[in-house]
């Protein structure tokens, strides 16, 4: 267990750096940084020059990726171009991003397990037909038009909930973005659960469960739901890091001021210390979200062993 | 590939469950072979034993005539649309239907109901040429990874992790925020480069398993070339799995590139786009609901197609799953 972890980490060490490496080179495309400062305005030559000078970026590019780098590692993200540490941002952007992405897995796990639970046992019967058929729809109905809507009607026709998001964002508020966000990925998950479900529910470690006399309930979940789980945790886990990033559209709509809206401005402003500092970050977490996964394989199937 | 023989035998063995399917399964066969649906002593092939299964397929079908409607459509649009979709009148701002404009006016005063006709173009446009970028470029890199293997191949593994390490929205806004041309090639350029790994990661998989097939072997022994293996033996029978990913895929960069011009960075006016209008009428959403609902609807009516298809194709192709 000890060394796979070891040789995992070792293996996330050249795509940390190749991602970061990638999303500097994006930004670097992305434009001047120093046009940036200036507004609307352009910069006259010698300014640029000595802005260019102070930030380091007259050198060459893998300098500039080298010498970030570093600072990263010191905990030093850097300072935004309005002055403020990107650290700072950090501090305020990531606990409700957080927070939305907690309520998405949660919803996702409690909603769309027991969904696929249900339907993978009713395979072919009405409720299987229409929860596949509401999947699909959820699935081709793109986030932001979902989000708009549910906005308009639950927000603004029926007032249930506040359109917009307070700055403090705790949980309550954050039920319905919550959803929108993982609306897709529910939709996902419902039909993983559904198909492995199905598929295992022939095999014969149910039969036998069901020829001891286990109660219905005891060979359903702890038997064919912790065998169908592997390709459902793997989902969900992949998509903790695409949540956390594609919470964008979903912060932009109901005005969440997450790491999403933080990384839309850093874009729009071509603030790039931001937007890099965000994406590192985004990147571990994906990464480390992915190695967790691959270690809870063994807690739900004992006959993977890591040696 | 005893693998795949397998599971086959184990389903008619397991629950009642399983010899029910394969009951039923066999008793359609029995009434199929003798009105003359073919020649049950010739083996069919996988394509054509898919094709006849497609055909019976009311998804397949529904799917299908949607789908040839918008290429249709975008080709031809004033087929059904005989106004002109740049041209707008501000005094009909967010009017609602009236005869001769079904869907109602937008924001600018021009006619949603052929601007929804004619955005049809552009999402078809995106779609299929995006799609045809990644599942060339992916399927030709991951193959040629999958049947060489070693150092490439490794190479190529790392190299889809990173991209996939990098949330597809946040690098659409990156590398699409400096953009100022309004055509749809900068989306459908950024969509292959971040799209490309996740075909080449099926593509290379598809292929590994196809060459270790008996077949392979024997060919190479006979002394075929890499080239002729791979073009006569491998690909014929790897292709499968990205012909559906890529049809599902086709819907979801539809559903991407609206989203993106939802955020301000995708296509820009005077290209007429479903994302766009979506886009522009979110502003109106409390007054004029009608401006977003239609081009949403038409939207999702297209993704759902797509991805509709590439259930269906793969429930044909994968005989394992039925």
């Amino acid at each position: 267990m000890g060394r796979y972890v070891v040789r995992r980490l070792l293996q996330m060490i050249p795509v940390f750096i190749g991602s970061t490496l990638l999303i500097f080179l994006m930004v670097n495309v992305m434009g001047d940084p120093i046009a940036g400062l200036c507004g609307d305005k352009q910069c006259d030559a010698a300014t640029s020059a000595q802005l260019k000078k102070e930030f380091g970026l007259d050198k060459p590019v893998w300098q500039q990726y080298l010498t970030y780098m570093g600072h990263v590692f010191t905990g030093d993200f850097g300072t935004a171009f309005n002055g403020q540490k990107v650290t700072e941002l950090m501090a305020t952007a990531f606990p409700v991003t957080i927070r939305l992405t907690i309520v998405a897995i949660l919803i996702e796990i409690v909603v769309g397990i027991t969904l696929g639970v249900i339907t993978g046992l009713k395979r072919g019967r009405p409720v299987d037909t229409s929860v596949l058929l509401l999947s699909l729809v959820v699935i081709s109905v793109p986030t932001f038009v979902t989000g708009l809507l549910l906005q308009l009607l639950l927000g603004v026709e029926w007032g249930w909930i506040k359109p917009s998001v307070s700055t403090d964002a705790g949980f309550g508020e954050l039920i319905v973005p919550g959803l929108v966000l993982a609306s897709v990925s529910l939709a996902y998950v419902t039909r993983l659960t559904r198909t492995s479900i199905a598929e295992n529910r022939r095999s014969d470690y149910v039969r036998t469960a069901v020829a001891k006399g286990l109660p219905r309930q005891r060979v359903i979940v702890r038997h064919l739901l912790r065998n169908s789980l592997i390709p459902v945790v793997t989902f969900i886990g992949t998509d903790i890091g695409a949540l956390m990033g594609g919470a964008i559209v979903t912060e932009r709509i109901f005005n969440i001021h997450g790491v999403g809206y933080q990384l839309y401005q850093g874009i729009l402003r071509q603030n790039t210390q931001t937007v890099v500092g965000f994406v590192t970050v985004l990147v571990l977490v994906f990464l480390v979200a992915n190695l967790l996964v691959d270690l809870l394989y063994a807690v739900l199937d004992p006959r993977i062993r890591y040696a | 590939m005893p693998e795949s023989q397998e599971p086959e035998g184990a389903i008619a063995g397991t629950g009642a469950g399983g010899a029910m399917d394969l009951a039923v399964s066999e008793a359609t066969t029995l009434e199929k072979g003798p009105d003359g649906t073919g020649p049950q002593d010739r083996p069919r092939s996988l394509w054509s034993d898919a094709w006849r299964d497609l055909r019976r397929n009311p998804v397949f079908i529904i799917s299908a005539l949607v789908i040839v409607f918008l290429v249709v459509i975008s080709l031809w649009p004033s087929l059904i649309a005989s106004q002109n979709p740049l041209k707008c009148d501000l005094s009909k701002a967010q009017e609602g239907s009236q005869p001769g404009h079904p869907f109602g006016f937008d924001g600018q005063g021009c006619d949603v109901y052929t601007r929804t006709v004619y955005g049809a173009r552009t999402s078809v446009t995106v779609g299929v040429c995006a799609t045809l970028g990644v599942a060339i470029l992916g399927s030709v890199l991951g193959g040629l990874a999958g049947f060489f293997g070693g150092f490439s191949d490794s190479i190529l593994s790392r190299t889809t992790d990173i991209f996939f390490a990098i949330p597809v929205v946040l690098g659409g806004l990156v590398l699409l925020s400096v953009v100022t041309s309004s055509t749809v090639w900068p989306v459908i350029g950024f969509m292959v480069l971040l799209g490309w790994p996740q075909i080449s990661r099926i593509a290379r998989g598809s292929v590994i398993t196809a060459k270790q097939n008996d077949y392979v072997q024997a060919a190479r022994a006979l002394g075929a070339s890499n080239s002729r293996l791979l073009l006569r033996h491998i690909a014929p029978n790897a292709v499968a799995p990205v012909i559906v990913v890529a049809t599902i895929a086709l819907g979801t960069y539809i559903s991407l590139e609206a989203t993106l011009s939802y955020l301000g960075v995708g296509l820009k006016p005077p290209t007429v786009s479903w994302g766009i209008d979506i886009s522009a009428a979110s502003a109106y959403i409390r007054n004029a609901p009608h401006m977003l609902l239609w081009p949403a609807g038409a939207l999702a009516v297209t993704v759902l197609a797509f991805i509709m298809l590439g259930d269906a194709v793969r429930d044909a192709l994968d005989p394992k799953l039925r």
